[in-house]
């Protein structure tokens, strides 16, 4: 099973979505933003990290790589695509998940380790959790803020397509604590916290059991390789 | 965006119609009496006289423009010189076996195993930051990984040392919040953790703020690069940003002079950094680096391409041809001079074959990274360059970059230091009551320098790459290096400006010695030493006397440690008008971990453990955070340094690590057993039980020395039940002294001190987190 990662000029989080995709027993392929070429990956991660330096606004310039053309198709043809962080961004910019992420509210860029509640668990990216699974997921983003229109949050709130929601504190301003979402079909999934900082112990958040030991990202991964075994 | 140009024509845009006419070197030669602005670029009279003597004519004005940004203080080390080579000649067998790379180099280089290097560096961006704090401090991080890059190395980390006014002055804000949030927009873009670093608050650094910048990078051993231009007839390249009328003059005019009251504003010597066009550049190199297209590489930093050419040209075949006309200029009016001084950021200079120089525009233009070919080495030992098709520089580059002028400066002992010694605190009232006692340790818990740095450390990215072990809070920091062995390395650093201020040569040796503990308790061995020395003006004799000083402790320190000294930076000229910063040596130290699993943490996870103190309290109260807190005194003797002892708690702590029986270890150092205490149950929420009675008897000291004294050699540790017996036959077998002084209860949520008092951990969280909030913002989750 092959899950391809893009790398933009700018992406800073390529290598370790590769990791947590092996971690995970999948295979990465590295994708290149300039080439109109998937590579024939079976899903996408679209990494963290500031492509273009976030010029514009984040995501925006990104979002018109050429190899965006074949991801929108391949996503509208139902592959999962999962955009973290920057990724997330860009994935609001190519209209294929609702919603902008705008500056924290505070104006700081935040890094923290990150209660979430994962409020959707039919999506490609999150079979594997138990409903209404707290998590603990690193956080780091300067412009992390979700925003929607009313009717559009009413909409994705009453359409189950809020796919994850900050507990405890809500770190940048998110309309609704929403910290992710996903598209109607559900196979397109973004999020600002970053799951592949919490797939190999000793380098995750720490949780009560041990330093670093946090590895709750690791669903996400073998979420999509279930999804992408009963769709085969 | 720009369209990328990949350019061996000189660039069209940019007319030349509005060109001034250059000073050619047939010109200099024919009006040799020309009067010349040396002094206004910081050059003496007599260097002026000597650059003249050296060319056997007056220079050219861009000969003037190089000599001026080559010989300043910043870039010829022309005052340290005759010091520094001490970190050389003290040195063993032992010391420069795992030295690739030395001093002299972008960055020294560490052999660390496995085929594995480290290379690493910290540098200061003190004046920029205080004129325009978020600029300059985001350069400073920009400056210190090109370094790294230019060794053929990936930077894998990076971390900041901080000196800022007095919390509550009305400017401190205002340069805390720049320099912070520049080193945050930087770092974080550049997708490098921050893993550690230092932030300290003193009135001394309020006119002249330091902020220092750190960085690693990893290499193969075959990946290593230097920057030397070597065979003639291979292309000299430029690439990167364009260059423009930023931070011309920086390393002469800001970072060699004083700061005064009422000049004109020097905001337009700061440079300006982006940090996507430094990312890009840094996978661009790595690319250049992987496919072996480059021989020689050098970063443009200070002095830029005056820099860069002639120490290329110094340490390769010594001859080198340019035109500087196809240099790619973001700004078309500028002139020779001008590129030849200005410091734009994200550049840099390779030396290429003529055969490779295709597949290396290859990857600069995958990369969008503009690149123009500005010349070739030659053999005629001559640096040339020719503005227009009229040569403007003809020099011997060695007299440029390497044989610049060396200073002895007087040296003078200080007239007010016997009186500072003997101003002990031992004079000071200790309380009298276990109330008195608990109001001084809030006090200190909640004091500036000894606070959370949450507020900071909270803005800087440090997960990014996947393989940081530990960062803050913890002593230092650990990246793993190696994914499949788990080879990792540590690092951590450290100065107290107060220390060196009692005694520069002690304060030195202090600083080295609590980095090498912060670098022992997490399990790793120190290997290796870098340096930043930030000092008041040279000029000044008893500035020159601590300099001389500290360098003395800190080379004498290394010898005994048997760790080297690979590189590092000094700045002089911290001052404002005539008053110095606390001298400030930052010491920083790398270690080595074989596996980043075996890494120990600070605080406390579990519950009934043993806490055990290692080494001796002595009533060691001079120059501490204690008595500057409680008493706003500073005076007396620095502790006493026993770098024996330290070495033997290294090697304990390293056996305690690899046993793994050691579950934490946290370093005693500013504040004293209570803050470290109080650290060690703020890590991770764990309370305990602890007595100080036999510490006390032990060492014959009272309640306050025992909880505030910064005695040195000094660890907390704790220690599951079922290792205990292993756990102090590792102690006795090395007679290293140890007290059983605690327990862990994770039930109990408070610091008990059995008999004088107890602090909650709510107590204990508000007060250590509270302070940096208070002045400058609320941390999201507090």
């Amino acid at each position: 099973m092959q899950i391809g990662v893009i790398t933009f000029p700018g992406s800073l989080d390529d290598r370790d979505a590769q990791r947590a995709v092996r971690l995970a027993g999948a295979e990465p392929v590295a994708l290149w933003h300039g080439e109109h070429d998937l590579r024939g990956v079976d899903a996408i991660v679209l990494p963290g990290g500031f492509s273009y330096c976030d010029y514009l606004r984040c995501g925006a310039i990104a979002a018109h790589s050429p190899i965006m053309s074949e991801v929108i198709d391949a996503a509208n043809a139902g592959m999962p695509v999962l955009g973290i962080c920057n990724g997330f961004q860009m994935l609001a910019e190519a209209h294929l998940l609702p919603g902008g992420l705008v500056r924290n509210d505070h104006g700081n860029f935040i890094c923290r380790d990150q209660l979430l509640r994962v409020e959707n668990t039919t999506t490609a990216w999150t079979t594997a959790f138990e409903p209404s699974a707290e998590i603990v997921i690193p956080l780091k983003n300067g412009e992390g803020g979700f925003i929607a229109s009313a009717e559009e949050l009413a909409r994705l709130e009453g359409e189950g397509q809020v796919a994850f929601r900050y507990l405890g504190v809500n770190p940048n301003g998110s309309m609704n604590d929403i910290a992710g979402v996903s598209n109607a079909r559900g196979n397109v999934v973004g999020l600002m916290p970053h799951p592949e900082h919490a797939t190999e112990p000793g380098f995750g958040p720490d949780t009560a059991a041990a330093m670093r030991s946090g590895v709750d990202g690791l669903l996400f991964f073998t979420s999509v390789m279930r999804a992408l075994v009963e769709s085969a | 965006m720009t369209e990328p140009s990949t350019s061996t024509e000189a660039p069209t845009e940019g007319a030349v119609a509005t060109r001034a006419a250059a000073d050619t070197v047939a010109n200099a030669e024919a009006t040799p009496v020309k009067e010349q602005p040396y002094a206004a670029l910081g050059l003496t009279a007599g260097e002026y006289q000597s650059i003249r003597e050296i060319l056997g004519r007056r220079p050219t004005s861009g000969e003037l423009a190089m000599y001026s940004v080559m010989w300043s203080e910043h870039c010829s080390y022309k005052s340290s010189k005759q010091y520094l080579r001490q970190f050389g000649s003290k040195t063993t067998e032992k010391m420069r076996k795992n030295l690739m790379v030395g001093m002299g180099e972008n960055a020294g280089v560490v052999d660390v195993g496995e085929g594995w290097a480290v290379t690493f560096k910290v540098e200061s961006h003190n004046h920029p930051s205080f004129i325009e704090p978020f600029q300059g401090a985001a350069t400073g991080v920009g400056g210190i990984v090109r370094d790294i890059i230019s060794m053929g190395a990936r930077p894998v980390a990076v971390m900041d040392q901080l000196r800022f006014g007095a919390i509550d002055h009305p400017d401190t804000a205002r340069v805390v919040h720049g320099v912070v949030s520049g080193i945050s927009f930087y770092g974080n873009c550049l997708g490098l953790p921050n893993i550690g670093g230092e932030t300290w608050f003193d009135p001394v650094y309020q006119g002249n703020p330091l902020v220092n910048a750190l960085s690693v990078g990893v290499l193969r051993h075959e990946d290593l690069h230097l920057a030397n231009a070597r065979g003639v007839g291979n292309k000299v390249v430029l690439f990167g940003a364009r260059t423009g009328g930023d931070g011309i003059g920086g390393a002469s005019i800001l970072a060699s002079d004083t700061f005064s009251a009422g000049g004109p504003t020097k905001r337009p010597a700061v440079q300006v950094g982006d940090p996507f066009a430094e990312k890009v550049l840094i996978e661009c190199c790595l690319e250049l680096f992987r496919d072996k297209l480059v021989e020689g590489i050098q970063d443009l930093g200070a002095a830029g391409i005056s820099c860069a050419t002639s120490e290329l040209a110094s340490n390769g075949d010594g001859g080198m041809f340019i035109e500087l006309e196809k240099v790619l200029l973001r700004d078309p009016t500028l002139t020779a001079e001008e590129i030849l001084m200005s410091e734009s950021q994200e550049r840099m200079m390779a030396v290429v074959t003529p055969e490779k120089l295709e597949g290396f525009l290859a990857v600069t233009a995958k990369w969008d990274v503009e690149t123009s070919v500005l010349g070739e080495v030659t053999d005629t030992g001559r640096l040339i360059i020719n503005w227009h098709g009229e040569e403007i520089v003809n020099v011997e580059p060695r007299t440029v970059a390497v044989d610049g002028p060396v200073y002895d400066r007087p040296v003078a002992y200080p007239s007010w230091i016997d009186a500072l010694q003997a101003d002990s605190a031992s004079r000071l009232p200790h309380a009298e009551t276990p109330q008195e006692l608990r109001a001084e340790a809030i006090a200190l818990l909640g004091s500036a320098n000894l606070a959370s740095k949450d507020w900071v450390t909270n803005q800087y990215d440090r997960y990014v790459g996947g393989n940081t072990a530990l960062s803050f809070p913890d002593d230092g920091g650990m990246i793993r290096v190696d994914e499949e062995s788990g080879l990792g390395f540590a690092i951590a650093s450290d100065a107290n400006g107060r220390y060196c201020q009692l005694d520069p040569y002690q304060g030195a040796k202090l600083a080295l010695a609590e980095a090498f503990r912060n670098v022992a308790v997490t399990g790793a061995t120190p290997v290796a030493v870098s340096d930043c020395l930030n000092f008041g003006s040279p000029e000044n004799p008893e500035v020159m006397w601590q300099f001389s000083k500290a360098v003395e402790g800190l080379a004498d320190g290394c010898l005994e440690l048997e760790i080297p000294v690979t590189g590092g930076n000094v700045s002089f000229y911290n001052q404002t008008g005539t008053q110095p910063i606390h001298p400030t040596p930052v010491v920083a130290v790398l270690g080595v971990i074989q596996d980043v699993a075996d890494r120990i943490p600070s605080g406390w996870q579990d519950e009934g453990n043993n806490i055990y103190l290692l080494g001796v309290t002595r009533d060691e109260l001079d120059g501490s955070a204690w008595a500057g807190v409680i008493h706003d005194h500073l005076g007396g003797h620095p502790p006493i340094v026993d770098l024996s002892a330290e070495a033997s708690l290294a090697a304990l702590l390293h056996a305690g690590a690899s046993q793994n029986i050691v579950a934490s270890a946290h370093d005693l150092t500013d504040g004293g057993l209570l803050q470290s205490l109080a650290e060690s149950v703020l890590r991770f929420g764990v309370g305990a039980r602890v007595w100080i009675s036999e510490i006390m008897q032990r060492d014959g000291v009272d309640a306050t020395t025992a909880l505030f004294s910064e005695s040195t050699g000094r660890v907390i540790v704790s220690v599951p039940r079922e290792d205990d017996v292993r756990f102090q036959g590792l102690c006795e077998g090395r007679g290293y002294p140890v007290l059983r002084i605690g327990v862990t209860d994770a039930a109990l949520p408070a610091l008990e001190i059995q008999d004088q008092f107890t602090l909650t951990i709510d107590e204990l969280r508000d007060v250590h987190r509270g302070t940096l909030p208070e002045h400058f913002g609320a941390v999201v989750g507090y």
